[in-house]
């Protein structure tokens, strides 16, 4: 049987010859072997394309700027990058006409932490092998794990393995993994906790926060041609940060922007050096907007209102935010 | 800039309204301590002469470039302020308003609390002030023409007034003719004198007169605009009669064979054909047919209508019509209708055919009702020897199956069917159960004494428990409160003096005009006392219960009222604008569309810009917003929803609020 990134490249190829795209976006070798880098390929220079366990990231927000370079760019697209990709053109921050996109099948990605956790020590490569299990070569000899005890949280709890946006796609035909689990357990569990309990947590994890704007930089639904954040102007800049506590409502504020918008593709904790699991404000917010507004998944089209900029009359009222939720 | 102001801040006693919870001598000197502030002074009323030339003599004297005044609510006297203010050549939007009565000392108790809170507020509004910029407000024109939404007699009555004015009136009505509830009444409280016979003159009017156009079996299907410029599209429903051939003879309704729909004019208490024409003055005096019923829309066979039409009117293959107009003023007088009684199952409504609603009762009543005006039992046409009316169902309800309020209507109509009842039928005895009876208006409390002395009505305070079937008679279980005790009566029928609730239309066209409606889905007014026929939304004004419950006399004296407030629009030649408008920077925008999805008035639109950018390129093209300055009314919501913080609203802009926040939280 071909592997993905075969079938990738082949495709590519031929969209590169037949001039179709004259640029191809995915991923190449980074500083170590588990963090592949987006980068983008002209014709012949293929063979440093990779895909394989840790190409968690998401390529679908470079195509902003890649779309306003001139000619057509192939875009190899995870299923949930599909759904980035497709909130990109509803908000007319990515031209479609510019993109061809590649339907790439994705049976979870790696998280090298977690294999650490494992305790497998000094990991030097890693192989995939058949039946999605991972072979990894240490300095004290080769161990084995399983791909579904490693995966990256985003996909724990992977949305789709269908592709919503796509030209053609590229798969193996062999049967994916299990299905998820409910994204939604740990929000409703800080939902359980009392408001104090709850600051608490979250004091504790955004003090970690460092503000090196990584899960701005990496966040799709974060396109912004400048940032509040970075705009003296908008008054928000440095609002309340009497501590380090405070001058993380940067995240919440971020929160809100990105609300309705954010397709969870989970990039935000996946990125995140401090390893704060962000995409719990997120899926705070889709939870409450699948509650308010009927279920809604960001990205699953190019057409639909999103709920928080559409209106009808059986909205819920205001006050159903003083009924509920904080004033417990 | 904010160095340069130099401020003057203006307390209000409001009399002992503010003065008497609030210390504002103290807040005076407080604000004087203010950066930028040169002058305070407290005065007893600030918006009378006396105050407004110490606001103008201070702009002159001090050289103010902006004033704070702590008064009432902007909503009451920012007008008169600005007005002041400009009087002595200062920028009226250099005015702001810290209020200080609704949001301090109307709503607190303790004299150092909220004088305290009252210094915050003065702040607030200083900080502002701070980075308020003179604005002018721009013209735009009035289009001389008014649509009335609803054909009733409040409809009927705005429209007839602002025709004889002199201007152009459109009347859209969702039913296939004008007359509204009124139509359907029997007879009027308190002078008894027929509904139709007042009424059916007005229609006729209203169709005659060349100022007025009738949409009938019309609906609203978008309003856009402003205050004397709206774009209204209205939905011309497919009669599948044409108006202009039709003669209104009737044969098309004998012949139709379709003869089992209920009929919605008599409530449902008999039927009629799939072509009708709604009731004998009906205006037009056109049919319609309902394609639900009808059998040609249903099997593509009979016709019959068709063939025996000889003017040839009948038009199966008619479509809908969307009508586009531009209107200065809009009048919404939607009216209302019966709750629902499914929620109050006590009173059998539903199984028991001899338990009819108030208005039913006034079709049986009525001499071209289902019964010709005999009073008979619905269920076997019996003549009935006991009535029993229940007053306040679902009306003064807080369990919460029905309404909270008072319908205002029903404690007049059944005194009046029950003296009518009495009248027409003097064998018949009546009970009438009452929370209270309320009847205050010109000869109205007169008019029930009639009902209790003249003709022995049987009033009992107290309400009814159950109503049950037992044989062919209804077992009425209630409490007589004043012998304290629990009686049983054993009626022919049971007549339920159901709550009135806004036509549930409204919430539509509310959201269509941006107009605000309360939580029973009234509309509200501008102001409770002072601005009772005006929406909150300029150019829309209100007519009739779409406000409040209504009788007719007041009915028809706020659908004057409401055509006054239109013809004074519709008079001016040019209105000043909103300055507050929202603007785009468009070096910040993304071209999201996000604020453009949200705003309520079609204000903005995109365009693609070439932009300098760094790089080899030198230019690029970026979709940015564009605000339209004329159609924007300020309302702010594109600037909450744009993430990138491009939008902003002049005089409202997110860093004044911030700062407002700031002085807050200080």
């Amino acid at each position: 049987m071909q592997r993905v990134i075969e079938i990738i490249k082949e495709k590519a190829g031929k969209l590169l010859a037949d001039g179709t795209v004259d640029r191809v976006i995915g991923w190449k070798d980074g500083e170590f072997f588990y963090d592949p880098t987006p980068a983008v390929f002209s014709a012949g220079e293929l063979e440093n394309l990779r895909y394989d366990s840790f190409c968690g990231a998401n390529v679908s927000k470079y195509l902003i700027a890649e779309t306003k370079k001139e000619g057509k760019i192939l875009a190899l697209l995870k299923p949930c990058d599909t759904y980035s990709f497709n909130e990109l053109v509803k908000e007319h921050r990515v031209d479609r006409d510019k993109v061809y996109v590649l339907g790439i099948e994705c049976r979870g990605k790696a998280d090298i932490n977690k294999i650490r956790d494992l305790g497998i020590k000094g990991i030097e490569s890693i192989e995939e092998l058949p039946g999605d299990e991972l072979l990894v070569h240490t300095i004290y000899g080769d161990k084995t794990c399983k791909l579904n005890d490693v995966l990256l949280e985003k996909c724990l709890c992977c949305k789709s393995k269908t592709h919503v946006a796509s030209d053609d796609l590229a798969l193996t035909g062999e049967p994916m993994p299990e299905a998820p689990k409910d994204r939604f357990a740990m929000v409703a569990k800080l939902e359980m906790m009392t408001p104090d309990e709850r600051f608490e947590f979250w004091r504790g994890e955004l003090s970690r926060c460092i503000r090196c704007n990584a899960c701005r930089n990496v966040c799709p639904a974060c396109s912004c041609l400048k940032c509040v954040f970075d705009n003296d102007a908008s008054g928000v800049a440095s609002k309340a940060n009497a501590d380090t506590f405070e001058e993380n409502m940067f995240h919440i504020i971020r929160a809100f922007h990105v609300a309705g918008r954010c397709t969870d593709c989970g990039e935000c904790s996946r990125v995140c050096p401090q390893h704060i699991p962000l995409h719990l404000l997120n899926r705070k917010f889709i939870k409450d907007i699948n509650e308010f507004y009927g279920e809604y998944q960001a990205g699953a089209d190019t057409t639909s209102r999103g709920p928080l900029t559409d209106y009808t009359p059986d909205d819920v009222e205001p006050s159903i935010v003083m009924k509920r939720g904080g004033d417990q | 800039m904010s160095s340069l102001h130099k401020i003057g801040v203006f307390v209000c006693w409001c009399g002992s309204n503010i003065a008497a919870t609030v210390d504002v001598a103290a807040v005076a000197e407080a604000m004087r301590a203010e950066p930028n502030v040169v002058y305070a002074t407290d005065y007893q009323y600030m918006c009378s002469e006396g105050g407004q030339s110490r606001i103008r003599e201070a702009i002159k004297e001090y050289g103010l470039t902006g004033v704070v005044i702590c008064s009432c609510s902007p909503r009451m006297h920012e007008a008169t302020f600005r007005k002041a203010a400009q009087s002595a050549g200062l920028n009226p939007y250099m005015v702001e308003i810290a209020n200080i009565r609704e949001h301090c000392s109307w709503i607190h108790k303790d004299r150092m609390d909220a004088t305290a809170k009252a210094i915050v507020l003065a702040r607030t509004a200083l900080a502002k002030l701070n980075l308020n910029q003179p604005l002018t407000a721009g013209e735009s024109n009035v289009v001389k023409r008014a649509l009335v939404i609803g054909g009733g007699i409040a409809g009927i009555q705005s429209a007839l007034d602002i025709a004889e004015a002199g201007y152009e009136v459109d009347i859209v009505e969702k039913t296939p003719t004008i007359g509204g509830r009124m139509a359907q009444l029997d007879k009027t409280f308190p002078t008894l004198d027929c509904a139709a016979c007042i009424l059916t003159p007005k229609m006729v009017d209203a169709a005659q007169n060349e100022k007025i156009t009738l949409y009938t079996y019309s609906e609203m299907e978008s309003v856009s605009g402003f205050v004397g410029n709206f774009t209204a599209k209205i939905r011309k429903k497919a009669r599948h009669v044409n108006e202009d051939l039709c003669t209104g003879c009737g044969l098309c309704q004998e012949k139709c064979p379709s003869r089992k729909a209920k009929n919605e004019f008599n409530m449902g208490l008999n039927t009629r054909t799939a072509i009708y024409i709604p009731f004998a003055q009906a205006i037009p005096n056109v049919p319609v047919i309902d394609t639900e019923q009808c059998i040609h829309f249903k099997t593509g066979k009979c016709g019959l209508c068709q063939m025996n039409c000889s003017a040839k009117a009948i038009d199966f293959e008619q479509q809908d019509e969307i009508i586009e107009r531009q209107y200065g003023a809009i009048v919404v007088a939607t009216g209302f209708r019966p709750i629902s009684l499914e929620r109050f199952d006590e009173f059998g409504y539903s199984q028991n055919p001899d338990v009819v609603t108030s208005l039913e009762f006034e079709r049986i009543m009525n001499a071209a009702g289902p019964t010709k005006g005999q009073l008979v039992r619905p269920s076997d046409g019996k003549h009935p020897h006991c009535i029993v009316f229940v007053q306040c169902v679902g009306s003064r309800d807080t369990s919460g199956c029905g309404k909270p309020y008072c319908s205002k209507i029903c404690c007049m109509y059944t005194a009046k069917h029950a003296m009518l009842v009495r009248e027409k039928y003097p064998d018949v005895e009546v009970h009438v159960f009452y929370i209270d009876v309320r009847t205050p208006g010109k000869n109205f409390d007169e008019f029930y004494r009639r009902a209790v002395e003249q003709y022995d009505v049987d009033y009992i305070k107290g309400m009814v428990g159950k109503v049950s079937s037992h044989g062919d008679k209804l077992q009425v279980q209630g409490s007589d409160l004043i012998a304290d005790k629990q009686i049983i009566i054993d009626a022919d029928m049971v007549v339920l003096a159901a709550a009135i609730e806004p036509d549930p239309e409204v919430r539509k066209i509310a959201t269509m005009l941006t107009a605000s409606i309360d939580t029973n889905n009234f509309l509200t007014e501008a102001h409770p006392k002072l601005r009772p026929v005006e929406s909150p939304t300029a150019g829309v004004f209100l007519s009739g219960v779409c406000q409040g419950p209504k009788d007719i006399p007041e009915t028809v004296a706020q659908a004057s009222a409401a055509a006054a407030k239109v013809i004074g629009l519709l008079a001016k030649d040019k209105l000043k604008r909103n300055p507050c408008v929202a603007h785009s920077d468009e070096m910040l925008c993304n071209g999201c569309s996000a604020c453009e999805k949200v705003c309520p008035y079609g204000a903005i639109s995109y365009m693609d810009k070439e932009f300098r950018v760094p790089g080899p390129k030198r230019t690029e093209i970026r979709r940015i917003a564009v605000v339209n300055e004329a159609v924007c009314q300020g309302c702010g919501a594109c600037t909450v929803t744009c993430p990138s913080g491009a939008m902003d609203l002049k005089g409202f802009s997110t860093k004044q609020i911030m700062a407002e926040v700031d002085a807050i939280c200080r």
